[in-house]
């Protein structure tokens, strides 16, 4: 069976203490993972850290972008070392679609987006930067413009606490090599294929092995890597994000609640975003941050609802290795179950409809022998004062909202994504000034389109250098 | 059958024999009227049944019902003290308690016995007589901080303490206050680097694998070690204790320093293991102090069948001392069901860890 060591700096290390990861539908092993201890992860970051930090600060950043640019290729196209043999991009795409209930097609498109934004990556880092020089972030120091910059780096190395459910969250952390920031990487349990594949194809590439650690293991090794680390990502439910929010050194990744907002000024032109809505909803399998889970709409909101149900409602699981397979399986047992009767619970309230069910007769859950689907769901919402306004599940899952545009920016709560389909200058100027809003799209762009030149929760840049005062006599 | 064979299983015969004397002795002395304690004297009145005239061996100890430990929240404590012993200076020790009422157990000798008979398995060239002891865990009123003390003093050492309070850690743990955290366990890692750093010849310590790795950390950051303190020999104690960490402790922390694993609470003594290493894959398994404490590892959804030999299920924990009567409790973990062994000659448990019906309410390792 295939077994997935730790890697402490990039040395195999191979545990006590293993677990198996099944496959979602069969029950089979799949792969054995060595789990790590917390303690591990504190002693290295006390003796490797810095060290990962030197060994890629002896490389210049323009030569590390050019190898994870390598590294994007090899990951996409080269047969890689795993366990003890190797592994093809499809053998990849198998074993991620086994492990993470997503279906096949969806690995390969996930697997397509982090090689483009790997082949992208100066392109990224150029915008990030705001075209900063390198040799500034090297040095530490250097005039741009006859102005002398200063930029500290706030840790020598990125802890991220990765999930299971999205494989595509891993772009997020590819910037970060050729910044000289080394990465220390907890896989989520049911998905440690790609942050395996990604180290296998950067040291491929020229990368120190020194640079990368991976720790797999439970909630502890994940606390561990938050706690021994100056700065971190975590990916997580809304539990995660509260806990974590007053943490400076902790970017938290959580549910995203992305909209779709339609104007006063187009709201009567609806059918003509039907696509677009769908599209939200649905890629992905609605697993992702930026999968749209709410349409709201000052009227119409009936009609929307209805329209996005007989697109989405009859759509069916069908097997990981269909091209028409629209939905991934939720794996933990008893996952599936809890939000159809947390979203049951919500259905008691007045104003609440759940329009999708009239195509669905066997009902929105259908569970299998080991594990469980929920079919996509599409809840009308007579006002943006019930409870299923605020809901997000991950599944297509969308509630189509009716609330007048002039209390829908303070309704909305938190939105990761907002599409704003509007012309109107004012309610334009109202949602560019809005906090509560990370990522605006103005006009019709996709929710699930991002722009990979454009920062995402807060620039990683920002995050991992801080700007300082320099002089030098 | 070889003569080894033969003769452990004349030892594990002996013990099952000592262990069903212990039984009778132990029911003869809680449920009569002048020796017993009220909890259970009126616990037989209501059950309707004399536990004097029909328990009298392990197995008869299937009549009762599982021990809750719940009884042991809220007073009056001395419900538990046996009539025989009322007169005698009685500890109370308290688990649990960082919201609401603790559980309290009831103690006067036992704590001491159980340290003694643990004190046993030490081996003095890591553990050498007369040296003096770090107690690197919690504080208040528990049993450990005492017992340990006893230990060392019962080995002719003085023991050195610190302040530890693990209800302020679990808060700590359930608000999210990792900073908070973080500085307090960086307090208590001072109070332990200060004692050893101020010439008490301190050679043993009992501490948590948490504890330890801190410990250790942080006398290397300050170009030291836990053998250039002057430690020769540890004990440890934890669901976290597992054969991995054991290994990761051998290999990274200890620099050959000895180090045994034990397990136990409040309500039982101390369980020991033998010796583990690379040569066992630093498998760990414990062996109740029988017969004065007796572990059991039960099948979860029918506690009256053992599980088989390497099979996993519920450690269950039956206590007989004169001190305190503990039948049949489910314990908060699982684990392997070991056979006896040349030192112990009756079941052990190995792979002790939090039981996953329940893990996830149950808060472990916070010190």
């Amino acid at each position: 069976m295939i077994h997935f060591p730790i890697l402490r700096w990039g040395q195999p290390y191979t545990s006590l203490e293993t677990t198996q990861v099944e496959h979602f539908a069969t029950g089979e092993p799949v792969a054995e993972v060595s789990q790590a201890n917390p303690g591990i992860v504190a002693r290295d970051m006390r003796k490797g850290a810095e060290r990962a930090r030197g060994a890629l600060r002896e490389i210049p950043c323009v030569e590390l972008l050019q190898m994870v640019k390598k590294g994007g290729e090899l990951f996409k196209s080269a047969e890689l070392p795993l366990g003890d043999g190797t592994q093809t991009p499809e053998d990849f795409v198998r074993q991620q679609s086994a492990t993470t209930g997503l279906p096949e097609h969806m690995c390969r498109m996930n697997m397509g987006k982090l090689e483009y934004v790997l082949s992208h990556l100066d392109d990224v880092l150029t915008s990030l930067t705001r075209k900063l020089d390198y040799d500034i972030l090297t040095r530490g120091y250097g005039e741009e413009d006859g102005v002398m910059r200063s930029y500290q780096a706030t840790t020598p190395v990125l802890g991220m606490v990765l999930p299971s459910n999205s494989p595509g969250v891993h772009s997020l952390w590819l910037p970060i090599l050729p910044l000289q920031i080394g990465l220390v990487l907890k896989p989520g349990p049911q998905e440690p294929w790609t942050p395996w594949r990604m180290a296998q194809a950067f040291f491929q590439a020229g990368v120190p092995k020194e640079a990368i650690a991976l720790y797999p293991g439970l909630g502890d090794v994940g606390a561990a890597v938050l706690n021994n680390t100056a700065r971190s990502l975590i990916f997580g439910g809304t539990a995660t994000v509260e806990q974590y929010a007053a943490s400076p050194g902790v970017q938290v990744h959580g549910p995203g609640f992305s909209k779709i907002l339609l104007g006063e000024d187009t709201v009567d032109d609806w059918e003509q975003y039907v696509d677009l809505m769908v599209d939200s909803v649905l890629t992905n399998s609605g697993r992702g941050c930026i999968n749209c889970s709410g349409i709201w709409a000052p009227r119409h909101s009936r009609e929307i609802a209805e329209a996005v149900a007989e697109r989405l409602g009859p759509i069916v699981p069908l097997p990981p290795d269909d091209p028409q397979a629209a939905l991934a399986a939720f794996t933990v047992p008893g996952q599936a179950a809890a939000i159809s009767a947390d979203i049951d619970n919500a259905l008691k309230e007045d104003g609440v409809e759940e329009v999708s069910a009239r195509h669905q007769d066997g009902g929105r859950l259908v569970p299998q022998d080991r594990c469980d689907y929920i079919r996509p769901t599409v809840m009308h919402c007579a006002s943006p004062d019930v409870a299923m306004a605020k809901k997000e599940y991950m599944y297509p899952f969308v509630t189509v909202v009716e609330c007048p545009q002039d209390r829908m920016i303070g309704a909305i709560g938190t939105t990761l994504v907002a599409t704003g389909l509007t012309e109107d200058p004012a309610f334009t100027r109202a949602l560019l000034d809005a906090r509560n809003i990370d990522r605006l799209n103005i006009g019709p762009v996709p929710t699930i389109k991002l722009n990979w030149l454009q920062p995402h929760e807060g620039n990683i840049v920002d995050f991992l250098f801080r700007p300082r005062a320099f002089q030098r006599a | 059958m070889s003569t080894d064979i033969a003769a452990t299983e004349t030892r594990v015969t002996e013990a099952r024999t000592a262990l069903d004397a212990q039984v009778r002795e132990i029911i003869d002395w809680h449920f009569d009227p002048d020796t017993g304690c009220p909890f259970w004297l009126e616990w037989a009145q209501k059950a309707g049944w004399d536990p004097r005239q029909e328990v009298r061996n392990f197995d008869d100890l299937a009549k009762f019902p599982h021990f809750e430990d719940e009884w042991l929240r809220g007073g009056p404590v001395r419900r538990w003290v046996p009539k025989a012993y009322a007169d005698r200076p009685t500890f109370v020790f308290e688990t649990g308690g960082t919201t609401g009422i603790p559980k309290s157990r009831v103690a006067q000798e036992d704590f001491r016995t159980d340290y003694e008979l643990f004190s046993e398995t030490l081996p003095d060239e890591h553990f050498p007589k007369g040296s003096n002891w770090l107690m690197l865990g919690p504080s208040g009123p528990r049993r450990l901080r005492l017992a340990v003390e006893h230990l060392a003093q019962q080995r002719g050492g003085i023991c050195f303490c610190v302040d530890l309070d693990p209800r302020w850690v679990i808060k700590l743990i359930k608000k999210g206050w990792t900073d908070h955290l973080k500085a307090y366990q960086a307090h208590v890692i001072d109070q332990a680097v200060t004692v050893l750093s101020a010439g008490h010849d301190i050679k043993c310590m009992f501490t948590t694998p948490k504890l330890l790795e801190a410990l250790a950390n942080r006398l290397e950051e300050d170009g030291s070690s836990l053998k250039e303190a002057g430690i020769t020999g540890i004990f440890a104690g934890g669901t976290e204790f597992t054969p991995q960490w054991n290994r990761f402790a051998h290999e990274e922390l200890l620099d050959g320093i000895y180090m045994t694993p034990t397990y136990g609470n409040t309500l039982m003594g101390l369980a020991a293991s033998p010796p583990s290493g690379p040569e066992n894959g630093y498998k760990i398994t414990y062996y109740a102090p029988q017969p004065r404490a007796v572990l059991q590892v039960v099948d979860p959804d029918d506690a009256g069948r053992t599980v088989g030999y390497g099979e996993t299920g519920r450690v269950m924990l039956t206590t007989l001392t004169k001190e305190f009567f503990v039948p049949r409790f489910q314990e908060r973990d699982e684990g392997e069901r070991e056979p006896p062994c040349e030192q112990y000659p009756w079941d052990g448990v190995s792979g002790v860890r939090p039981f996953s019906r329940l893990a996830s309410a149950t808060t472990v390792g916070v010190y």
